[in-house]
């Protein structure tokens, strides 16, 4: 296995609405600093992956005109994914060990305030059984949490606890789109959104963008003073009817974090994406992760949640914190399809 | 796989072999800063470009990128409601939501001053006599109905310019 890191994240402010900026100039600006933070040019770039959703911006082929960003010219070596920009690093990261590159620029973008994310989401659902009932994405995880709840696994405030603390950590995050201080218990207080749903269970709507670049072996170390090694990174996805599934757990997480090697070492920090408070204890669980270990310091998906983007996310503030020498060893987490359907999982370290 | 045992209510029934499940989702859809402000010109009776600060390229209608440099185009530029013809195509087939008597022809105008052709219509020609590097001018539809829509352009037609020499419009074909 060739040695790969993460060694510059950058991210667009996360907003709830961005009606000033089409995805391309969303995009630009952090792609030029995604660049700027690895000290190179596009031309030092031998492979770019992109993720981002037709369904999303409503229109076909709608990553072609964003590739305006990274100035394809002359012809560049590029791919997409209709995933989260999470599983484009992984494309990136998988290409990267066949040889062929040792620079790869990986980005990511959402606008979700174009359309009504509720009932985008549900196009993700199969066909036939599901997805003509257009059961929305709140109602979906909702249903997740009562399972979770009514077979003791957490409480109401086991939840509320979640979104207290994202939003306290996001205060010091300059990128979420939520933050602030609050009381558990008055959350708690407030009407349901989506019975169990509190709207503080929930995640914000989003419109947003990020990127990271992945070097590999010695390229890395001489782009980056202290790169975030990829140690194990694994993918794993549960079958499309939610009848199938056991939704109190992420079985599909647990595989992927054994195969990833997280329980290979001692883990100080793990950036999980939970868009709902209740996936995090879920996560937090299929992970074995202990209760020493900071999760989402940044805040999290409940204080931005980008579509395409957020799982990206997670994995640039795990590697960041990393590259910054506030932890050797870090789990980064993304989800994708609904109630926890697809996971991916990612073990970074330092030297 | 197990033998599948359908309940007895099902069985002998016709199988369902397909679905009618519409789908419709409604967008509101961002033209973002270059390209409202190109808009707004329009609405002006303006024609604005926005040129690439590294290859010097002016690309219209503007997207805020240049595509080869994945640089941000700032500097406006105003063009022209001249242009020539790159290439064309005469429509002869009519299609669903067709407005226009056939046939008629569909063009890229490159505008001068620009880098890049857009499409629009040309008329006031016979299809025929349309060619590459015929020299054409903007028709405005009346003052009163001008809107931020290229639809304010009614068409182009010939404006009688000898034909523009083809190494001004080589690289836009």
């Amino acid at each position: 296995m060739r040695d790969i890191a993460v060694i510059s994240f950058a991210q667009s402010p996360q907003v709830r609405r961005q009606p000033d900026l089409n995805e391309v100039e969303m995009l630009m600006p952090v792609v030029r600093d995604a660049l700027a933070g690895a000290g190179i040019t596009k031309d030092r770039v031998d492979f770019v992956c992109s993720a981002s959703s037709d369904y999303l911006a409503g229109q076909a082929f709608s990553f072609v005109m964003t590739l305006d960003a990274v100035g394809p010219w002359p012809p560049i070596s590029e791919s997409h994914v209709d995933m989260d920009g999470a599983w484009a690093a992984y494309e990136a990261w998988v290409k990267m060990q066949m040889g062929h590159v040792d620079v790869a620029l990986v980005y990511a973008y959402g606008k979700s305030s174009p359309g009504d994310i509720r009932r985008v989401l549900t196009r993700q659902l199969d066909p036939y059984y599901l997805g003509p009932l257009w059961p929305d994405s709140v109602s979906l995880a909702a249903l997740q949490a009562r399972c979770g709840l009514d077979a003791g696994s957490f409480t109401k405030a086991d939840m509320a606890e979640v979104a207290a603390r994202s939003r306290r950590d996001a205060k010091a995050n300059a990128w979420a789109q939520l933050s602030g201080d609050d009381d558990p218990a008055e959350l708690l207080g407030r009407d349901e959104l989506v019975s169990p749903l509190h709207v503080h269970d929930c995640p914000p709507v989003t419109d947003g963008a990020a990127a990271v670049v992945l070097a590999a072996g010695d390229v890395a170390r001489e782009l980056c003073a202290r790169p975030a090694w990829i140690r194990g990174i694994d993918h794993r996805i549960e079958p499309h009817a939610l009848g199938l599934r056991d939704l109190t757990r992420s079985v599909s997480t647990e595989q992927a974090a054994t195969a990833a090697g997280v329980a290979d070492g001692p883990v100080q920090l793990a950036e999980l994406h939970a868009p709902f408070t209740h996936q995090e204890l879920i996560l937090r669980s299929a992970l074995g992760l202990g209760d020493d270990v900071v999760v989402n310091p940044s805040g999290g998906a409940l204080c931005a949640n980008a579509i395409m983007t957020a799982g990206l996310i997670r994995l640039g503030e795990a590697a960041s914190r990393v590259t910054a020498g506030d932890a050797d060893r870090a789990v980064a987490h993304a989800t994708s399809g609904p109630c926890l359907q697809q996971n991916l999982v990612c073990v970074l370290e330092g030297e | 796989m197990p033998e599948l045992v359908l309940p007895d209510r099902l069985r002998g029934v016709e199988p369902v072999r397909s679905i009618r499940t519409p789908a419709r989702l409604d967008y509101e859809f961002t033209a973002g800063r270059a390209t409202s402000r190109f808009l707004r010109g329009v609405a002006e009776k303006r024609l604005l470009g926005q040129r690439c600060p590294v290859c010097r390229k002016v690309y219209v209608p503007p997207r805020g990128a240049c595509p080869t440099d994945g640089v941000p185009t700032e500097e406006e530029v105003e063009l022209g409601h001249t242009g020539t013809v790159t290439t064309f195509c005469v429509v002869n087939v009519q299609f669903y939501g067709q407005a226009m008597e056939l046939p008629y022809v569909s063009a890229l105008i490159l505008l001068d001053g620009s880098d890049l052709p857009i499409m629009h219509l040309l008329q006031e020609v016979s299809a025929d006599d349309v060619h590459m590097g015929m020299r054409v001018e903007a028709v405005w539809v009346p003052d009163d109905e001008i809107e931020p829509t290229l639809e304010s352009i009614r068409y182009f037609r010939p404006n009688g310019e000898p034909d523009a020499p083809w190494d001004s419009y080589k690289d836009n074909v």
